[in-house]
C-alpha cells in the first residue's frame, strides 16, 4: 500500500460522507425552496409551450403539458422527500417498539416476532401496494402504507439483533440486579446504546424508500396528477420518447442523487459510528 | 552445513504516517538438521520474522536484508518462484489450528492439495499419500477422517492435520508458529513430541516460535531471543539455559510459571515492569532500557552493541560484559 | 434426505400457508363484498347477488380458502370475470415471459455480481477497486425502471438495434422472443448486481484475511489459487444470504419492468386485473407473486446447505 492509495482510501471513508451531505442537502433545499419559489408553476398548464427545449427560461425545458421541468423536479423533491419520511418514521417506530419488545421478553414472544417478520418479507413492496391498490384505488397514502409495511420488519430485525447484543452486556445485568424493570432498562440502557444502528438504518431505509416511491408512482400505484412526482414524470416521458427523449433524463437523474446522497449519507454514518469496521472496509 | 542464512533481515510497515520497523536487523544461520527456537513475548517481531521466510508479510509490509535459501535469496525471488518452494521445500505449520483448515473441505483434500500441488500427484494417489500421513501423524481411525470436515475435529487433531499437508512433500525447513499454544495443556507436550518426533525422522530443520521457554528447552538445539524486534540474545539451547546473559532473558526465565506445562495465553511477562515500546517510537538507544533494572546513562543514548559472551553465544547489550 | 433438509422443507411448507392466509385475508375477507366492488357502487343489486353467486362468494369464508388452495394444485382456480376465460389460461401464458424474464435477469445478476465483486477484491485499493465500487454506487441509486427507459432511449430509439417494447410471442420466432427479453432482463439484473457486487467484494476481503487462506499460500498455492480454491466458496455463505433478498426484489422488480417494455406477463396482467377490478386475478396473481418469492428463498436455504457442510453434519 503506498501513500496514494492510503489517501484514496481516506478520501472514501470522509469524502463520501461529504458528498452524502451534500446530495442530500441539495434535495432537501430544492424542496424547501419549492415551497416560496419555483422558475415557473407547476401545475399550469401551458399547451401552447409544450416540448419546448432547453432555455434561459426554462432550464430543463417543458413537459407535454407546456409544465417547466425544473419546477416539476422541484416540487416532486417534496412528494419523494415526504413519502419517505412519513414512511421511514412510521416503520421505525412500530419496528422498533416490535423488536425492543421482542428483546426484553425473548423466547416465545421474540420466535413470534421474528416468524411474523419472514413472513413479511415475501411481501415485496411493489406486491403490497398492488394489494392496497386492489381495495382502495391509488394514493399517495397507498405508497407510503405500502412502503411503510415493507420496512417494518426490517427494523424489528435490526432492532432485535442490537437489542440482544445489549442486553448481553455486564451493566444490564447490574441494572437488573438493582431491581430495575424490563421497560426501564430497556428506555434507559438498550434504546440509547442502538440508537446509532438505528439512524444508519433508517437512512438507508430512506434511501429505498425514494426509489420505491419513484418506481410505485411510476407504476400509477403513488401520488396522482397533477401532484408532481418524479416517477410519474418519468411515465409521462416514456409516452414521448421519440419526440422529447431528454424529458427521459432529468427525473431520473434528480432521483438518482437523492439516493446516493442518502445511501453515501449512511455508509459516512456508519463508519464515523463504528470506526473499526470504517477501517476494514 | 548452512541450509539457512538470514542476514540483517528487517520488516518494514507501511503505516499512515511512514514507515514502522517491526523487525530490525536480525541475522541468524540454520543447519540441516538443526532445530531453533525463537522466543519472545507477543509483538517482538518473530511471527513477522517467519512470515518474511516464508515471503508471505502482510501486503503492506517489506522485507529488507538478505534471507538465503539453499544460496538463494527469497527477498528478491519472484512470487512464481516462492510458490514452487512453499509447501514444497518450505513448509509451515500456524496458532490456530481451529480457524487454519478451510471448514468447507474436507481434511484428506486439504491434505493432499500439497501433494497435487508439488508432486503432481492425481486425486486418487494424493488421497492415498494423505491417508497415509494422517495415520504417521496419530489420527486414529484415519480412513473414515479422510472425508471428514475440520468442524467435526477436536483441536490437537486439526493441529495434527496441519502437521500432516506441513510434512507431505518432506520439506528441508518446518516453520512451526506457536503449534501449541491455542491447545489444551494435555494436548500440548503430545503435539510437541509429534513435531520433535517427525523432524528427527524426516531429518528437517525446525524453526520454532514461541513465547514458552519451556517448550524451546524442550525440543530446540538453538534459541533465539527476540524483543521489540531486535535479536537480543542467542546461543545454543543448553547454554542459555545455563548462562542467561541478556537481562530481558533473565526476565524472561524470571516469569516462567513455576508448574510445568503450565502457560499464560499471551506469555505477558507480569515480572518485568513497563511495556514493550510502541514500534513506531523513536528510541535512540536500547529499546530495553527503559523496563531493565540494570539500565545506565548510555543505554538510553547509544543503540547496543552485539557483544560475543561465549562459543556461539551473544547478547545485545551495553553492559553484558559486566556479569556474563 | 437430511433432517436438515426436512427442516427447511416444512418451513417452506409453513411460510406457503401462512402467505397465502395473508393474501386470501387481505383480497377476499377484508373487502367484504368483493361482488360489489367488482361492479361499483351504482352495479345492480341482482346483477351483485348473481356474480355473488357466481363466485361462489355466499359459501362461508374458511371453505373458500380451502377451494382456493385446492385449486392452486389442480390448477382450477376458476374463470376470470373480466376475460371469461379460465384464470389458469391467463397466468400460464403470462408465466411463460415472466418467469424466463426472471431467470435470466438471475443468471444476469449473479454473472455480474461475482465477475465484478471478486475483481474488486483482488485489486482491492487500487485503480480496479474503486471503479467497481463507484460503479455500484451508481448502480445502487438507480432506479431500474429508469435503467430500462434509458437502454430504450439508447438502444431502440437511437441505435434502433432492439425493439422499444413489447413481445412477438415464443411460437413464431423463439430467437426474436429471447431478443425481447435481452434489454429488460438487463435493466433488472444491472441495478441488482450492484448491491450483490458490494456485498461480493466486501465477503471475499473478508476470506482473504482468514487464516485458512494463508495456511493454503503457505502450502505453496498462488493468491489467486487460494482465492478461488479456498476463498470463494467460503464467501459464498454471506453472498447467497444477500442473494436470496435481491432475487426477491428482483421478482417484483418483473412487475414493473414489464410496464417498462410493455411485455405482456404477469405484472401487466396484474395492472389489467386492478383496472379493471377482477380482485379473482389479482388475487391469484400476487399468490403466485408470493410463491415465487418463498420458492427462491427455499432454494437459496438449500443452496446454503450444499455450500456449508457445517450446516449439515450440525446436530
Amino acid at each position: 500500500m503506498n501513500a496514494a492509495a492510503i489517501a484514496v482510501g481516506r478520501f472514501f471513508r470522509y469524502g463520501n460522507f461529504a458528498i452524502g451531505v451534500a446530495l442530500s442537502g441539495l434535495v432537501v433545499l430544492t424542496a424547501l425552496v419549492s415551497f416560496v419559489w419555483t422558475p415557473h408553476s407547476a401545475i399550469d398548464i401551458e399547451i401552447v409551450d409544450k416540448f419546448k427545449p432547453m432555455s434561459a427560461t426554462h432550464w430543463f425545458g417543458t413537459d407535454h403539458f407546456g409544465r417547466d421541468v425544473l419546477s416539476l423536479i422541484m416540487v416532486g423533491a417534496r412528494n419523494s422527500i415526504a413519502v419517505g419520511i412519513i414512511a421511514v418514521s412510521a416503520s421505525v417506530t412500530l419496528g422498533t417498539a416490535l423488536g425492543l419488545f421482542a428483546s426484553a421478553r425473548r423466547g416465545w414472544v421474540e420466535e413470534i416476532v421474528m416468524r411474523l417478520s419472514d413472513l413479511a418479507f415475501a411481501f415485496p413492496a411493489v406486491l403490497t401496494a398492488i394489494m392496497i391498490t386492489a381495495l382502495w384505488g391509488p394514493s399517495v397514502i397507498n405508497a407510503i402504507l405500502a412502503i411503510a409495511i415493507f420496512n417494518v420488519p426490517v427494523f424489528a430485525r435490526v432492532t432485535r439483533g442490537a437489542a440482544n447484543a445489549v442486553w448481553a452486556r455486564e451493566y444490564i445485568l447490574a441494572a437488573r440486579a438493582a431491581g430495575k424493570g424490563g421497560l426501564r432498562i430497556t428506555v434507559e440502557h438498550v434504546l440509547p446504546n442502538i440508537l446509532n444502528v438505528l439512524i444508519v438504518q433508517a437512512t438507508i431505509q430512506f434511501a429505498l424508500a425514494v426509489l420505491a416511491e419513484a418506481a410505485l408512482s411510476y407504476l400509477g400505484l403513488g401520488a396522482q396528477p397533477p401532484l408532481p412526482s418524479w416517477g410519474r414524470m418519468l411515465r409521462d416521458a416514456q409516452s414521448y420518447l421519440y419526440t422529447a427523449p431528454e424529458q427521459a433524463i432529468y427525473p431520473g437523474i434528480a432521483i438518482a442523487i437523492a439516493v446516493l446522497g442518502l445511501n453515501l449519507l449512511g455508509d459516512g454514518l456508519r463508519d464515523a459510528f463504528d470506526p473499526k469496521l470504517a477501517r476494514k472496509r | 552445513m548452512t541450509l539457512l542464512t538470514v542476514d540483517r533481515l528487517s520488516v518494514n510497515l507501511q503505516g499512515e504516517s511512514g514507515p514502522v520497523a517491526l523487525v530490525r536487523d536480525v541475522s541468524f544461520t540454520l543447519d540441516r538438521r538443526e532445530t531453533l527456537g525463537i522466543v519472545g513475548e507477543s509483538g517482538c517481531g518473530k511471527t513477522m520474522t517467519a512470515l518474511a521466510l516464508m515471503g508471505l508479510l502482510p501486503e503492506a509490509a517489506r522485507a529488507e536484508g538478505r534471507i538465503l535459501f539453499d544460496g538463494e535469496d527469497l527477498v528478491t525471488a519472484d512470487e512464481a518462484r516462492l510458490c514452487a518452494l512453499r509447501g514444497d521445500r518450505i513448509a509451515m505449520i500456524f496458532q490456530e489450528p481451529m480457524t487454519s483448515l478451510n471448514p468447507v473441505h474436507t481434511v484428506g483434500a486439504q491434505v493432499a492439495e500439497v501433494l497435487r500441488l508439488h508432486r503432481a500427484m492425481g486425486e486418487g494417489e494424493a488421497l492415498a499419500e494423505a491417508l497415509r500421513l494422517l495415520d504417521l501423524v496419530g489420527i486414529p481411525k484415519a480412513r473414515e477422517r479422510l472425508s471428514a470436515y475440520p468442524h467435526q475435529l477436536s483441536g490437537g487433531q486439526r493441529q495434527r492435520v496441519m502437521i500432516a499437508a506441513a510434512l507431505a512433500c518432506r520439506p528441508d525447513i518446518l516453520l512451526a508458529d506457536e503449534p501449541t499454544t491455542a491447545l489444551d495443556v494435555t494436548v500440548q507436550a503430545q503435539i510437541l513430541d509429534l513435531i520433535g518426533e517427525l523432524v528427527r525422522e524426516f531429518g528437517m530443520a525446525l524453526v520454532l516460535i514461541t513465547h514458552d521457554l519451556g517448550v524451546v528447552g524442550q525440543v530446540t538445539d538453538r534459541v533465539i531471543v527476540m524483543y521489540a524486534g531486535n535479536v537480543v540474545e542467542s546461543g545454543p539451547t543448553e547454554t542459555i539455559f545455563a548462562k542467561r546473559a541478556h537481562p530481558y532473558t533473565q526476565g524472561l526465565f524470571a516469569a516462567r510459571p513455576r508448574q510445568a506445562g503450565r502457560t499464560s495465553q499471551r506469555g505477558r511477562l507480569d515480572t518485568i515492569p513497563g511495556v514493550v515500546p510502541d514500534p513506531s517510537a523513536v528510541i535512540a538507544g536500547c529499546r530495553f532500557a527503559d523496563r531493565c533494572r540494570h539500565a545506565v546513562d548510555i543505554c538510553h543514548r547509544q543503540p547496543p552493541p552485539l557483544v560475543p559472551i561465549g562459543a556461539d553465544h551473544d547478547a545485545l547489550c551495553h553492559r553484558v560484559r559486566e556479569w556474563a | 434426505m437430511s433432517a436438515v433438509i426436512a427442516q427447511r422443507l416444512f418451513a417452506f411448507l409453513a411460510t406457503l400457508l401462512a402467505t397465502s392466509l395473508v393474501v386470501f385475508l387481505v383480497l377476499e375477507v377484508l373487502p367484504g363484498d368483493s361482488a360489489q366492488i367488482m361492479l361499483g357502487v351504482d352495479a345492480e343489486p341482482d346483477a351483485v347477488a348473481a356474480l355473488r353467486e357466481k363466485l361462489g362468494l355466499n359459501r362461508p369464508a374458511a371453505e373458500r380458502y380451502l377451494t382456493w388452495l385446492a385449486g392452486f394444485m389442480t390448477g382450477d382456480l376458476g374463470d376470470s370475470y373480466t376475460y371469461s376465460v379460465p384464470v389458469i389460461e391467463l397466468i400460464v401464458d403470462r408465466i411463460a415471459i415472466t418467469i424466463p424474464l426472471a431467470v435470466m435477469a438471475m443468471v444476469l445478476t449473479i454473472a455480474i455480481a461475482l465477475t465484478t465483486g471478486v475483481f474488486a477484491a483482488a485489486h482491492h485499493n487500487r485503480p480496479g477497486d474503486w471503479g467497481v465500487m463507484l460503479g455500484a454506487q451508481i448502480g445502487i441509486a438507480m432506479p431500474n425502471f429508469w435503467f430500462g427507459i434509458l437502454l430504450v432511449l439508447f438502444f431502440a430509439v437511437t441505435l434502433g438495434w432492439f425493439s422499444a417494447g413489447g413481445f412477438p410471442g415464443w411460437e413464431d420466432d423463439p430467437l426474436d422472443a429471447f431478443k425481447a427479453l435481452i434489454l429488460p432482463a438487463v435493466s433488472l439484473a444491472l441495478v441488482q448486481s450492484a448491491i450483490l457486487a458490494r456485498v461480493t467484494r466486501s465477503a471475499v476481503l473478508d476470506v482473504l484475511r482468514e487464516d485458512y487462506i494463508r495456511t493454503a499460500r503457505a502450502k505453496g498455492l498462488s493468491k489467486r489459487a487460494a482465492l478461488w480454491g479456498h476463498g470463494l466458496r467460503n464467501a459464498m455463505i454471506p453472498v447467497v444470504t444477500v442473494m436470496g433478498l435481491q432475487f426477491a426484489f428482483l421478482l417484483s422488480g418483473t412487475i414493473i419492468i414489464e410496464n417498462v417494455f410493455y411485455l405482456p406477463g404477469l405484472g401487466r396482467l396484474i395492472f389489467q386485473a386492478i383496472s379493471q377490478r377482477d380482485l379473482i386475478v389479482v388475487k391469484d396473481v400476487v399468490m403466485l407473486m408470493v410463491i415465487k418469492v418463498v420458492v427462491i428463498n427455499f432454494l437459496v436455504d438449500l443452496l446454503y446447505v450444499a455450500i456449508d457442510p457445517r450446516l449439515k453434519t450440525a446436530t
